[in-house]
């Protein structure tokens, strides 16, 4: 009865194979299909929203609030900054009308002549949605080059990381701040903030 | 042991459901889960959704003048504030927005899940949350 055993181990293996080759065909069919996922889960099926909750089918879902935003290819998949310029989304500034709304259209570069591009860091974008006092003096000092930045702080959620992976756009997308070359930067050591 | 080809199997099954998958770890980037209290409390964990609030408000109105912290964890949002027009209350009382007394929408998560933001797209978020 040995030779059936060890005959019947073979042919389970083959019928393993088999298996294998055809879940593999099937998987790349799937990848293969031009149909894209809406990259938004439903609320009752994103693993935080309990789907037996009297809210599900009452809040908005985001598919149906993000879709029609200016698409992204990271964090929600909507890049805000253009949905606030094209008028997409026209969020409050203030509720209070003795609130003053504070903005500033200054660039500063952060240039360590590492490896890396150097950082442009734009204030006109981070002030069309935060006041100033949410980086200074806390976050950040006022003065150029009282700060040091560092990647393993900002990728253990301190100073740019405090936003940047939790709810502005995430630490994946290197270049968008790494965005000027030092060759550009060491003719003019330091530029014009 | 398992034969060669059935651990095979297993791994080609595992990267199937990787592939079938959404992409994302859970919720929406930049959810907040509010549970520093609701468990002890006997109600579902808030869900406090980014996206939503940012397409009406900009960052500046709530972290500003409502005055809320921006690290997760650092406000201590009590109900009896909120009733009293404080952090959420500023919207939440039937004005701007649906009022305290509707529980449900607010307190909307799983039971259990623990506070902090959650959804970190591809960097999982900062692991300091």
């Amino acid at each position: 009865m040995r030779w059936l055993s060890r005959y019947s181990k073979g042919l389970a293996d083959v019928l393993a194979l088999l298996i294998v080759i055809a879940v593999i065909a099937l998987g790349g069919l799937a990848l293969a299909a031009p149909a894209e996922p809406s990259p938004w889960r439903p609320l009752a099926k994103d693993g935080v929203h309990d789907p037996r909750s009297p809210a599900i089918g009452l809040l908005q879902e985001p598919a149906e609030a993000l879709a029609p935003l200016p698409r992204d290819s990271a964090g929600n998949n909507v890049h805000w900054i253009r949905a606030l310029e094209t008028g997409a989304i026209n969020p409050r500034s203030q509720l209070r009308p003795e609130t003053t709304v504070r903005l500033l259209d200054q660039d500063i570069i952060i240039a360590k002549f590492g490896s890396m591009p150097a950082v442009k860091f734009p204030h006109r974008q981070h002030t069309l949605w935060l006041d100033c006092s949410n980086c200074h003096e806390k976050l950040f000092k006022s003065k150029i080059g009282a700060n040091t930045f560092r990647m393993s702080a900002i990728l253990n959620g301190e100073q740019c990381g405090l936003c940047h992976g939790a709810v502005a756009f995430p630490l994946t997308e290197c270049n968008r701040c790494h965005s000027v070359s030092n060759d550009s930067l060491k003719r003019r050591p330091r530029a014009a903030p | 042991m398992i034969s060669l080809p059935w651990r095979a199997l297993l791994l080609a099954a595992l990267w199937l459901l990787g592939c079938a998958l959404p992409p994302g770890a859970a919720a929406e980037y930049g959810d907040v889960v509010l549970n520093q209290r609701s468990d002890a409390n006997g109600v579902r964990p808030v869900v406090f959704p980014h996206w939503f609030h940012r397409i009406r408000f900009r960052c500046k109105v709530c972290h500003q003048e409502l005055g809320f912290e921006m690290r997760a964890g650092a406000n201590q949002v009590q109900m009896a504030d909120i009733l009293d027009g404080k952090f959420c209350g500023m919207c939440h009382n039937n004005q701007i927005a649906w009022g305290p007394e509707r529980c449900d929408l607010c307190h909307s998560a799983l039971k259990g899940t623990p506070p902090g933001i959650v959804g970190g797209a591809q960097t999982s978020g900062p692991g300091k949350w």
